[in-house]
């Protein structure tokens, strides 16, 4: 099957600035893809080329085999969008706004169906101006599934809400992946990639910095797993001699660096053997948040560095 | 263009509108404000000396007015309850003239005046009155009987017969009389027509597009042409109701004639079409919805002011009178004034077509230039 979505070296310049640079990637169909990267990355932008609403300087983008910018009119009855800051008519009600696009889209859906379950069916009748800022979220939510789409576009649908109104759209997307949709995420939080994605790509500066599943990534730029146990230089010294692994003693705490999980209990086993005392051991793991803010700042301390050198 | 899409943006768009209380009082409140304030201001005028309007024909060789003419009209401006007023119109388009100036009262001095009142042959003057405006009939009628009849006295009496020669015939102003009320019918329909699309449709091109809700729409099958002309048959709908209020409130309130004719209904249709496409057109062009707003204002106040709307074109000065002729919205009151009063079919028919044209070349450039999206 081919891909949902297919993007090569993709550029969008405004002036000399190079929005996006040379990004490529694909997205299977009925998988989570998430666009990660901290504010003017060039998520919306690269969004927004792949919705067709704004055309590419170069590269070759398809989505669903179309090509968005010419024919938009066809790929629009196909994917459901909700941008970054959604905003509709004031004085209209999400019942109203949904009747409105089952119309434009000639569909049959039940606003109410729809309501519920985006949990905003206790709004259906208030008008969207006196809406919180997750209620409008979920009503651009709902109406990005008016059409039943085969993808669902989602730009930052979670900044900016609260706790209780992240989860109710988190559930909304995973049950978009449970109907086989094909979701394109973009988020500056980490957890919600770490927690949706089937693949994440971290975006910076235009250009994409690591791209995988949450844990390839960190496997490919995360530190190695330590454990670590309360305890002396003296079992330090023994740990090295006896295991030949790298053992350090930091704040009167001695870390060994786990290559493979089998490691764990090696070193249990070995430091129980010493006789020396100890206490207390823990495993630290790198997540997604130290990978992505050390990968976000090795490439600005480069280009700190580019930019100082005449 | 699909009938279903323009239905349901129809839906959006009443509702907006019917949940604004500010377009609303614009809409429905704002034409009884206007014709009531005018019908008042202007029909307070009358009060003061009735304006007589004076053709003189009586001409010394030199061609200037004789002696004796001059003379009765020095008497009659000198009652102060009539204001004598010259104008060089010939006698046969007097009445018209009177009519559709809104004059409710003239005079004609034949040629031979002088030579036939030192003769003592009888010489008749014509004098135009209002029947309607009976209290300056009477003002008018009184001033000319008074005048005349010192004329006779001092001037016949000394000779064998005591005859009076100076008689006067009347007759009614115009074949139609119109009052400012009249004008006032069209022209403030024609105001509603330009200002409550153009103020609204430059604000919502602007901010539309700010708020992302064009770009929402684009990711709709809803076409630029089909959302616009949602708003046009949005603001035809409006002023259906705006005219039929002007024209109620100026017929119960101040006794308007105008001629509730089918001719009307085009101008309703295509003034809207017009001045929606036109709004549209300014808000795309600009970039901001303060330019927007710029823009809009730079083009509606001058045909808010100077197409005949509050006042008639004809009684503006001769260098605004043709400059009324570049603007768009004459055309919809003169065209509405030809409808509504003089029953000129064929002039209205031309006022038509360039309201026509024009809608249709402002239409097409506006969904040109109007842009969903960032292009
Ligand atoms: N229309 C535009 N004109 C000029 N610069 C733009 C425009 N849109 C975005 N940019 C710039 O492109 C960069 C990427 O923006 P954006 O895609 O919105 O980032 P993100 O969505 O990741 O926060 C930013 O530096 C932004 O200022
Ligand atoms: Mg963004």
């Amino acid at each position: 099957m081919s891909a949902a979505i297919e993007v090569e070296g993709l550029v969008k310049r405004y002036g000399t600035l190079a929005a996006v640079d040379g990004i490529e990637f694909s997205v299977p169909p009925g998988t989570v893809f998430s666009f990660l990267g901290p504010n003017g990355a060039g998520k919306t932008t690269t969004t927004e080329i792949l919705e067709g609403l704004r055309h590419a300087t170069e590269g070759e983008v398809r989505v669903l085999g179309l090509d968005p910018w010419k024919e938009g009119a066809a790929l629009h009855r196909r994917i459901g969008v909700i941008p970054q800051d959604f905003r509709f008519f004031e004085k209209i009600t999400p019942k109203e706004a949904i009747e409105y696009y089952r119309a434009l889209f000639h569909t049959r859906v039940d606003p109410h169906a729809l309501l519920e379950q985006v949990e905003l069916a206790d709004k259906a009748d208030a008008r969207f101006d006196t809406l919180s800022g997750g209620q409008k979220q979920k009503l651009g939510l709902a109406l990005a599934l008016t059409n039943d789409p085969e993808i669902c576009f989602l730009d930052e649908p979670t900044t900016g809400l609260d706790p209780h109104a992240r989860r109710a759209i988190w559930a909304v997307i995973r049950t978009l992946k449970r109907e086989g949709r094909t979701v394109f995420l973009t988020t500056h939080y980490l957890e919600e990639a770490e927690l949706l994605a089937d693949r994440v790509a971290i975006i910076h500066r235009g250009k994409i910095i690591a791209s995988g599943s949450p844990a390839e990534i960190i496997r490919a730029h995360g530190k190695p797993a330590r454990m670590s146990v309360e305890g002396s230089p003296a079992l330090a010294a023994y740990l090295q001699m006896n295991l030949g692994a790298s053992a350090v003693v930091e704040d009167g705490k001695v870390s060994v660096t786990l290559s493979d999980k089998g490691d764990a209990l090696k070193v249990l086993t070995a430091i129980e053997a010493s006789g020396l005392p100890w206490s207390s051991f823990t495993t630290t793991q790198d997540t997604l948040d130290d990978v992505f803010v050390r990968l976000v700042g090795q490439m600005d301390e480069g280009a700190l560095k580019t930019e100082g050198t005449p | 263009m699909k009938a279903r899409h323009i239905a349901a943006d129809l839906r959006i768009v009443s509702r907006t509108y019917l949940r604004n209380p500010v377009a609303l009082f614009f809409s429905l409140i704002f034409p009884i404000i206007l014709i009531t304030m005018f019908g008042l201001i202007f029909s307070a005028v009358g009060t003061g000396a009735v304006t007589l309007v004076v053709v003189n024909e009586d001409h010394n060789p030199q061609g200037g007015p004789t002696a004796e003419s001059s003379a009765f009209l020095a008497a009659l401006n000198s009652t102060s309850v009539v204001n004598v007023q010259l104008v060089s119109v010939t006698p046969q388009n007097f009445s018209t003239y009177l009519g559709q100036n809104d004059y409710s009262a003239g005079l004609v001095i034949p040629a031979g005046f002088q030579n036939d009142y030192l003769n003592r042959t009888p010489v008749n003057l014509t004098l135009y009155t209002n029947p309607e405006d009976a209290s300056s009939t009477g003002t008018v009628v009184g001033a000319v009987q008074g005048v005349a009849n010192g004329f006779n006295l001092r001037a016949v009496c000394s000779g064998t017969s005591c005859a009076p020669t100076i008689g006067f015939t009347t007759l009614n102003v115009g074949s139609q009389v119109y009052k400012y009320i009249d004008y006032l019918i069209p022209g403030l329909i024609g105001f509603a027509i330009l200002t409550s699309p153009m103020f609204s449709m430059v604000d919502i091109a602007s901010s539309y597009r700010k708020e992302g809700i064009f770009r929402q729409l684009s990711l709709t099958p809803i076409t630029r042409a089909e959302w616009l002309t949602s708003r046009i048959v949005w603001y035809v709908g409006l002023t259906f109701v705006t005219a039929g209020i002007m024209i109620g409130a100026g017929i119960f309130l101040f006794n308007a004639h105008v001629q509730l004719t089918l001719g009307l209904i085009p101008f309703l249709v295509v003034g809207p079409f017009f001045f929606v496409s036109l709004g549209m057109l300014a808000g795309s062009v600009a970039k901001t919805p303060e330019s927007a707003a710029l823009i809009g204002n730079i083009i509606t106040f001058p045909m808010m002011f100077l197409s005949g709307t509050f006042f008639t074109v004809s009684s503006m000065p001769m260098g605004l009178q043709e400059f009324a002729h570049i603007l768009p919205l004459y055309y919809v009151i003169d065209g509405m004034n030809q409808v509504m009063l003089f029953s000129n079919t064929s002039r209205a028919l031309f006022d038509l077509l360039v309201v026509l044209i024009g809608s249709v070349v402002v239409f097409l450039l506006a969904i040109r230039l109007f842009k969903w999206r960032d292009e």
